[in-house]
Order: structure tokens, then C-alpha cells, then sequence
């Protein structure tokens, strides 16, 4: 086995034993990125003389693929924007210097679309990224540098971001685990905010177990970001011995699997991921969250209007691109704005900019927030009778590169992500199978209540050993 | 719907092009129609969800800490004199 081929317990191991050290280890991972990222495009930019110095540092130190959002100090942080060409962060994110006092090191940053705005990366306005598996196709989004790294072995495990499903549809894509912590689980201070009620950091990785031990790394209270409680972080790794699916209540919602535009082969595969959990002792139990219908149109009032005020700051006054035709600071703002910004982020831009204007507000933003609420309600009577729920997690595998063009047509890939991230709930995508006409990856998702993150890896880690062979 | 892209552009500070509201309109105008789904749902006497969880304030001392020293906050500046951001002139009248 190549080192590169490793997770992150096998990598911890074999550094325990004296195997190998940190700094072969990323080498190991430097050499591949030579060898591979021209194909796969995962990652933006790779700076190899900092992720060898910071193994130097620590003899423990595991590396971790970036996604291109969240700050590294001296580091570039793009966004896959052309607005913040040049960037380099001044300081490191808390999630940064919590993986660094667990033994893991930044070590390259990974692609995305622009400003996390997407579900194929193809909106990155700096480069395509290819999926693995087949690199006609997209590796999903906007989280697909941090899945073709892990789903392609060009990382031992990454840091993704997920707004309404960015790091669940793409783990399904890459055949890699993603997990969304619940909304305040983790800090998102030195992340560059989307979508402020929805964002969150999350692990991708080659194995729930990794997932898991990352995401202690991770989670936590911080003082930067006042949406994260004082909850203590429990050892998610440790939590994971004696994992099992007997007697696990497995919450199957009809509202999830009669849809519309669900691929018969995602279909199948979640189909037996169902029965695989019956037969391996859970017992299922129908629920009903009869708002599903309405999230995708409250998350594209939701999302793009906080997006609109979010983005304001990039008006190329104290960072990022100033336009040089500008005469006046209007013209300063408007010019900087056009030249930097791609078409998927100015179409939202414009859409949050028209939800939040005098006349509409009551009737788009106030309102999708009081759907948002019976969204909610949905999820807590849920789980008032089951442990999780076992869904879809993208409605097909991936897709060919330019094969979906329409923008609404696009964001019906987070149909069954989004409405967990609107209840601020926690949520996993596991590998599942192959679909049988495309031979590509398909992860189904798991679900469970806000700060349930145990619960959800010891289901997920169940799954697993009971799905059946996934390479 | 109907929406002036050109004007809520604006209220964005975004400058279009003619091809790019082209281009915007119709897709806007899908989006919006779609979104107009939720008028269908009964939110009589439902509280709105601000955000992704139950907040509470989130209160700290209020003492001096370290922060950005100057110079790295102004590291990434488009133009700068000395420790200021630099800009066209704003005030009519006013030395630029």
C-alpha cells in the first residue's frame, strides 16, 4: 500500500510505529499531488515548503487537503474567486488551530465553486476539477476538490464546507464519508461565510472511523463565533467501538424516496441499504416531514439573501480585486464587483439583493423563515420516534462535465441535503454501491438531531460494515 | 414576475452587461417563480427561524486583547498611504 492510499488512523499508526515519519508522509502526499492533481485538478495550489515545515514541527502531524475558504495564515484563500486573487490570510481559522493542537497540518487547498455557491465545482473561477472515477465528470459540488482528493488518493482526508449539501453530494460522488456537523458544532471563524444561518465545517475522509476522529478536532466551543454552545466534544472515534444496527430505530420518510427526477440505479441502492440495516437487526419505522416539498424554495430565498449580504464586503477597498477603470468609489464598487465576481455568484447575489428589497421582504424572506421553522418542527417529530434517518443523498450519481446548464435545474442535486441543513440538524453520506449503467459512486444519507453527532457515526460506522464491498 | 434586474443590480453595486441581463432575466425570473412555492404554506401564527439554532447573546469581557497588527491587516490592500486604505475621492469638493 502507497502512503498516500492511507487514512487517518492507518496514517497515525503507521507514524506511531515508527514507520514512517511526518514528513514522508507528506511527501508521500506532495508526490502524488506531482503526479495526479494536472488530471484531477483537486487541488488550487500546494505549498510544499509550508506542509513539510509544519511536519518538521510535529513528528505526529498528519496532512490535510483545504478547502479553499478557509484561512491559512500566509497562505492564499481564493474562494475559487477571481475577487480574491493574490489574497493571503493573515491568520489561521479556529478550525486550523484545532487540527494543528490534534497533530494535523494544513497541507494544500483544494477547488471548489466560486464561494462555495454550487453542486459540480464547475463554477470555480480558477480551474476545473475532475471526478476520479471517471474524469468526464464532475466531482460534485461545491466541496469537490476535497472529494476528488480523498475519493482519488491525493489526500489522507480533507476539510469541506456545507451550506445545503456541499460536503454530502460530493462525498457521494467520490465514494468518500462527509459529514455536516449540526449548525454551531463547529466554529466557522476564519471561514468565509455564505450563507450565515447554514454554514458549516465538516470532515471528508476515507472511512467513518477518520471522519470521526477528525471531527473531534475540529467541534467545539469559540469565543470567535457565537453560534458555537459550550457543549463538550466527545471522542467521536472512541464512541464508535461496538457499533452496531441492532435495535436501531431507522426513520424511512416516504417524502424522501417517491420524488421526482430520482435516479432508478440511487434508487435501488438506497433501497437495499434499507433492507441491508433490516437484516443486520434495525428496526424501521415509516415518518412523515411533509415540508420537504418547500425547502429547496426556502433555501433559495434563505441562502442567496445572506449571501447578498455577506459578499457586500468584497468591494475592493481594503482587499481583493480593484478595478483599474474606476473614477469614483461607485464605480469603484460596481466595476470591482463585475470584474471579480462569476455568473453563479452574481445571480445570487442579485436574487438575495431582490428578497431582501423594500416590497418583497414579508413575502420571501419573513416567510420562507416561518416554512423554515415547520421544516424544523418536521425534523424534531421525526426524531421523536426514530434514531436516524436513512435517505438519498444526491438524486443521481455524478454527472458529465457541462451536462447540467440551467441554474434551477442544478440546484435539484441538494434536494434531499437541504432540508437538514435548514433544521440545523447533523448529517452523514456514506458510500452505498455502484450504479449499475454509469459505474459511478452513490452515498446514502444519514440524519440525526442537532448535537446527535455520536449517535449518527455509530449509525453510519454500522452502515459500513454491514454495506458490503464499495471499491 | 417581473424583476428589474438592472435596478436590484444596482442595489447590489454590480455593474451588468446588456448580454448579462439577458442572459439573468429569464433565469431569475424561473428561480423566483419557483421559489414562490411557499405562498402555498400556512404560516399563520408560526415564529420565524432566524438561524440554525436557538440563540442566545453570546457576551465576553469587555477588555483589550491583541489583535491584527496594522501592517498585516493592510498587507492585502488594493492601494494604501502609509496605514490607511486608499480611495477616489468621496466628499464632493474634497482633496483626493
Amino acid at each position: 500500500m502507497e502512503l498516500y492510499e492511507l487514512g487517518i488512523k492507518a496514517a497515525r499508526e503507521g507514524l506511531a510505529k515508527g514507520e514512517f515519519s511526518s514528513v514522508e508522509l507528506t511527501q508521500a502526499i506532495i508526490d502524488r499531488f506531482h503526479a495526479k492533481n494536472a488530471e484531477i485538478g483537486a487541488y488550487l495550489t500546494f505549498d510544499e515548503g509550508q506542509a513539510l515545515a509544519l511536519a518538521r514541527e510535529n513528528p505526529k502531524a498528519v496532512p490535510i487537503a483545504v478547502k479553499d475558504l478557509i484561512n491559512v495564515a500566509g497562505q492564499p484563500c481564493t474562494c475559487a474567486s477571481k475577487i480574491l486573487n493574490g489574497y493571503v490570510s493573515p491568520y489561521d481559522a479556529t478550525v486550523i488551530r484545532n487540527m494543528k493542537s490534534h497533530d494535523f497540518i494544513p497541507a494544500g487547498r483544494v477547488n471548489m465553486d466560486e464561494f462555495a455557491m454550487g453542486s459540480s465545482t464547475e463554477n470555480s473561477g480558477l480551474g476545473v476539477t475532475r471526478n476520479p472515477y471517471d474524469t468526464d465528470r464532475v466531482p460534485g459540488g461545491s466541496s469537490g476538490g476535497s472529494a476528488a482528493a480523498v475519493g482519488g488518493n491525493l489526500c489522507i482526508a480533507a476539510l469541506g464546507t456545507d451550506t445545503g449539501g456541499s460536503i454530502r453530494q460530493p462525498a457521494s460522488f467520490c465514494n468518500c464519508v462527509g459529514v455536516k456537523p449540526s449548525y454551531g458544532r463547529v466554529s466557522r471563524y476564519g471561514v468565509t461565510a455564505f450563507a450565515s444561518s447554514l454554514d458549516q465545517v465538516g470532515p471528508m475522509a476515507k472511512s467513518v472511523e477518520d471522519a470521526a476522529i477528525l471531527l473531534s478536532a475540529l467541534a467545539g466551543h469559540d469565543e470567535m463565533d457565537g453560534t458555537t454552545p459550550r457543549v463538550s466534544v466527545p471522542d467521536y472515534a472512541a464512541s464508535l467501538v461496538g457499533a452496531t444496527m441492532k435495535g436501531v430505530r431507522i426513520g424511512i420518510a416516504k417524502e424522501y424516496f417517491d420524488v421526482r427526477g430520482l435516479d432508478p440505479e440511487v434508487r435501488r441502492i438506497t433501497d437495499e441499504a434499507v433492507k441491508k440495516c433490516e437484516a443486520a437487526g434495525a428496526e424501521l419505522v415509516e415518518v412523515s416531514l411533509p415540508h420537504t416539498e418547500y425547502a429547496m424554495a426556502v433555501y433559495y430565498i434563505v441562502a442567496p439573501a445572506e449571501a447578498s449580504a455577506n459578499l457586500a464586503r468584497f468591494d475592493g477597498v481594503r482587499y481583493g480585486h480593484r478595478s483599474a477603470g474606476a473614477a469614483d468609489v461607485y464605480s469603484l464598487y460596481t466595476k470591482s464587483r463585475a470584474e471579480g465576481f462569476g455568473p453563479e455568484v452574481k445571480r445570487r447575489i442579485i436574487m438575495g439583493t431582490y428578497v431582501l428589497s423594500s416590497g418583497y421582504y414579508d413575502a420571501y424572506y419573513g416567510r420562507a423563515q416561518k416554512v423554515r421553522t415547520l421544516i424544523k418542527r418536521d425534523f424534531d417529530e421525526a426524531f421523536a420516534r426514530c434514531d436516524a434517518l436513512l435517505t438519498p443523498c444526491a438524486p443521481t450519481p455524478a454527472f458529465r462535465l457541462g451536462e447540467l446548464q440551467d441554474p434551477l435545474t442544478m440546484y435539484l442535486n441538494d434536494l434531499f441535503t437541504i432540508p437538514s441543513s435548514l433544521a440545523g440538524v447533523c448529517a452523514s453520506s456514506v458510500p452505498a454501491g455502484f450504479s449499475g449503467d454509469t459505474k459511478m459512486p452513490v452515498g446514502v444519507q444519514f440524519v440525526c438531531g442537532a448535537f446527535d453527532e455520536a449517535k449518527l457515526l455509530r449509525v453510519s460506522k454500522a452502515f459500513e460494515e454491514i454495506r458490503g464491498n464499495v471499491v | 414576475m417581473k424583476i428589474d434586474v438592472g435596478y436590484v443590480a444596482e442595489l447590489a453595486r454590480l455593474e451588468l452587461t446588456d448580454e448579462e441581463k439577458a442572459v439573468f432575466q429569464p433565469q431569475l425570473e424561473n428561480i423566483v417563480k419557483y421559489v414562490e412555492k411557499i405562498s402555498e404554506v400556512d404560516v399563520e401564527g408560526v415564529e420565524p427561524m432566524m438561524h440554525g439554532r436557538t440563540l442566545v447573546n453570546a457576551f465576553r469581557e469587555d477588555e483589550v486583547r491583541p489583535s491584527l497588527a496594522a501592517e498585516a491587516a493592510l498587507a492585502n490592500a488594493p492601494k494604501r498611504v502609509g496605514d490607511e486604505f486608499l480611495l477616489p475621492k468621496i466628499v464632493e469638493g474634497a482633496e483626493s
